[in-house]
């Protein structure tokens, strides 16, 4: 960020943003706004404390007037979240091996091999892009419920989110930037394509399997509207639709509901804040919408 | 672009270029092994299933396939009141949306690319919405905007204005400004409904930080010789702003205008969590029509010819974006 530096170096010499005045503008507007963002998950955390009555109180309390960490386990009791958690993670894991193992083949053929065809089926790729998700969702369900009859199963929850092309084309500039040397030294010791991939390729690539594993990681900890078209009851459903149908039966019960949502958000945030860098990383490279 | 990975070194120079061909067809069958997963699935569930679409929409679909119909479900659906509603909606969706979130996280980018200190802790602050389920944040939400014993309501009890129904509230944003000045719109000044326009609030507070991130990508690929050399000419700060960072951002603001207007085309879990599509159906987006008409109603052929017109209209907006805006967007 020496860039930025001598940016303000420039801005501070003619009194722009980097001035004093400036400098201290920049830090209420930012601190101001980021207050504001960071609130509702306040609110949340603090009504989850409160006693369901005090939750509805007026004039609110900004603090509980005791901690009731009860509500995490009456909310935990009132409805089968850890059924709903274990099918989460298990659709989740499924989908996060399946997009890593289909995007890395695509992407090596792409970045490593020379084969005819190669900038058309690029095209082909690039042009999935362009179908945007409202159109293949019907269709989408009469082929995994119907023909494949996977109706209220864990593989329709992740099976149509197998083939990532945003995750082939990340992997793809990873795998181009793996020195040639490093190959040719491979096939001179012997060492096929498949071997050269799995052997020195993948574990060369780790940031970059690390990031498109976390953002499919989020994307099917998030899901909502597929799962809920494709299942039924609370055996197969994932978190989401848990919390959702909650929220219908809690009712006014707001310090619990509270509890619940904080609970469903809680892994993805400690997650997040953990590898934040690979989040920002693969967002900025492929401007994926969540 | 490379060579053939399977040269074998040391064969002789005569076989060089037959030796190459067939490497080059054993190379291809390699390839296609490796693409035959993506390109199974991408044709099974992106390809195929984009066809099938207009397939379906030619049909009387219920729970079964039943008669053809040809193109009687598009028919049907031009002269539905319902469905050009629910296309304003989206539309208000979008124009309340994406100028905002635009404009917001260009702000917020801009004042956080220079070396301020807490600036990491600032993006993250930023992005925290982003990451976390639009479920989870939408019930957030509700209980935020909630008439009774909402912190939103509770704030305007304390400063002595009138509470607001918020996500409850079907009529429009103007006129209930009008109201309050009392004054009374023709039906079509109303505006997008209060319950639209709280969705939307959320909506920007959940997507912010994606643009803020990208933003931030944009501004960091602007080489700095070109600030420096304008600050050097004398130029102010908003001057250098408006006339060397914006023209140089365009490539940005096209992505995200094109991207965000798709995202916002296809939000649906905050809003059925929030006011599942009504009051009155104020907040019913298309996405929310197809779905209750394929989901709720399950006239399948009917939500299909929704589906595949809604794309159609996108894919047209992708392409008036490109040649309208397209054009005037700098590359380096």
């Amino acid at each position: 960020m020496t860039g930025a530096k001598a940016v303000a170096g420039i801005a501070r010499a003619s009194a722009g943003l980097g001035s004093r005045p400036g400098v201290i503008a920049s830090h209420a507007f930012l601190l101001l706004g980021a207050v504001l963002t960071v609130f509702p998950f306040y609110w949340m955390l603090v009504t989850s404390l409160k006693t369901n009555t005090e939750a509805m109180a007026s004039p609110p309390t900004m603090w509980p007037l005791a901690l009731q960490w009860g509500n995490y386990a009456s909310a935990l009791a009132s409805a089968p979240f850890g059924r709903y958690f274990l099918n989460t993670l298990l659709v989740a894991t499924c989908q996060v091996t399946g997009v890593l193992v289909v995007a890395s083949l695509a992407a090596f053929a792409f970045a490593r091999l020379r084969f005819f065809g190669k900038e058309v089926v690029f095209t082909v790729f690039l042009a999935t892009l362009m179908i945007p998700g409202e159109v293949t969702l019907i269709p989408n369900f009469v082929i995994v419920t119907k023909w494949l009859g996977w109706y209220d199963t864990y593989q329709a929850q992740f099976v149509t989110s197998l083939a990532s092309v945003f995750a082939i084309f990340l992997l793809r500039q990873f795998f181009l930037q793996i020195p040639r040397d490093l190959e040719d030294a491979a096939v001179m010791d012997g060492c096929g394509t498949f071997r050269f991939l799995w052997a020195i390729v993948v574990p060369l690539s780790r940031p970059a399997l690390i990031t498109v594993g976390l953002l499919n990681f989020l994307a099917a900890w998030n899901a909502f509207l597929w799962p809920l078209l494709v299942t039924r009851g609370a055996a197969m459903r994932p978190i989401q639709i848990g919390l959702s149908a909650f929220s219908t039966e809690a009712g006014t019960r707001y310090a619990e509901l509270m509890a619940a949502s904080t609970m469903v958000i809680l892994p993805t945030v400690a997650v997040f804040l953990v590898a934040q860098r690979y989040f920002i990383e693969g967002i900025t490279r492929t401007g994926l919408k969540g | 672009m490379t060579a053939p990975t399977m040269t074998i070194p040391g064969r002789a120079a005569l076989a060089m270029t037959a030796a190459r061909r067939r490497a080059y067809w054993r190379e291809t069958g390699v390839a296609y092994l490796y693409l035959a997963p993506a390109l199974v699935l991408l044709t099974a569930f992106n390809f195929f299933p984009a066809a099938f679409a207009f397939y379906i929409s030619l049909f009387k679909w219920g729970l079964v396939q039943e008669e053809f119909i040809g193109l009687q479900n598009y028919v049907r659906l031009v002269t539905n009141e319902e469905f050009w509603q629910s296309l304003g909606i989206s539309v208000w969706y979008v124009v309340l949306a994406i100028p905002v979130e635009m404009a917001l996280g260009l702000l917020i980018a801009y004042l956080l690319f220079q070396p301020l200190r807490g600036r990491g802790a600032y993006r993250t602050a930023y992005f925290l919405p982003y990451i976390t389920s639009t479920v989870a944040a939408g019930l957030v939400w509700r209980w935020l905007y909630k008439r009774e014993g909402g912190l939103l309501n509770e704030v305007l009890i304390a400063l002595g204005l009138p509470k607001l129904m918020w996500l409850d509230e079907p009529e429009g944003v103007f006129q209930l400004m009008a109201h309050a000045a009392d004054a009374n719109l023709p039906a079509w000044l109303a505006g997008p409904s209060l319950a639209l326009v709280s969705v939307c609030v959320m909506s920007i507070w959940h997507y912010l930080g994606f643009y803020v991130v990208i933003y931030l990508a944009g501004l960091g690929n602007i080489p700095r010789e070109t600030y420096e050399a304008a600050r050097m000419d004398g130029a102010g700060e908003w001057q250098a702003f408006r006339y060397v960072t914006l023209p140089l951002l365009s490539p940005t603001n096209f992505f995200l205008l094109i991207t965000g207007t798709i995202g916002a085309l296809q939000a649906f879990n905050q809003i059925y969590v929030m006011t599942g599509g009504g009051p009155l159906d104020s907040s019913r987006t298309v996405l929310m029509l197809i779905f209750k008409t394929f989901y709720q109603q399950t006239r399948v052929g009917y939500g299909s010819a929704m589906a595949f017109v809604l794309t159609a209209l996108i894919l047209l907006l992708t392409w008036a974006n490109f040649s309208l805006v397209g054009r005037r967007v700098t590359y380096d």
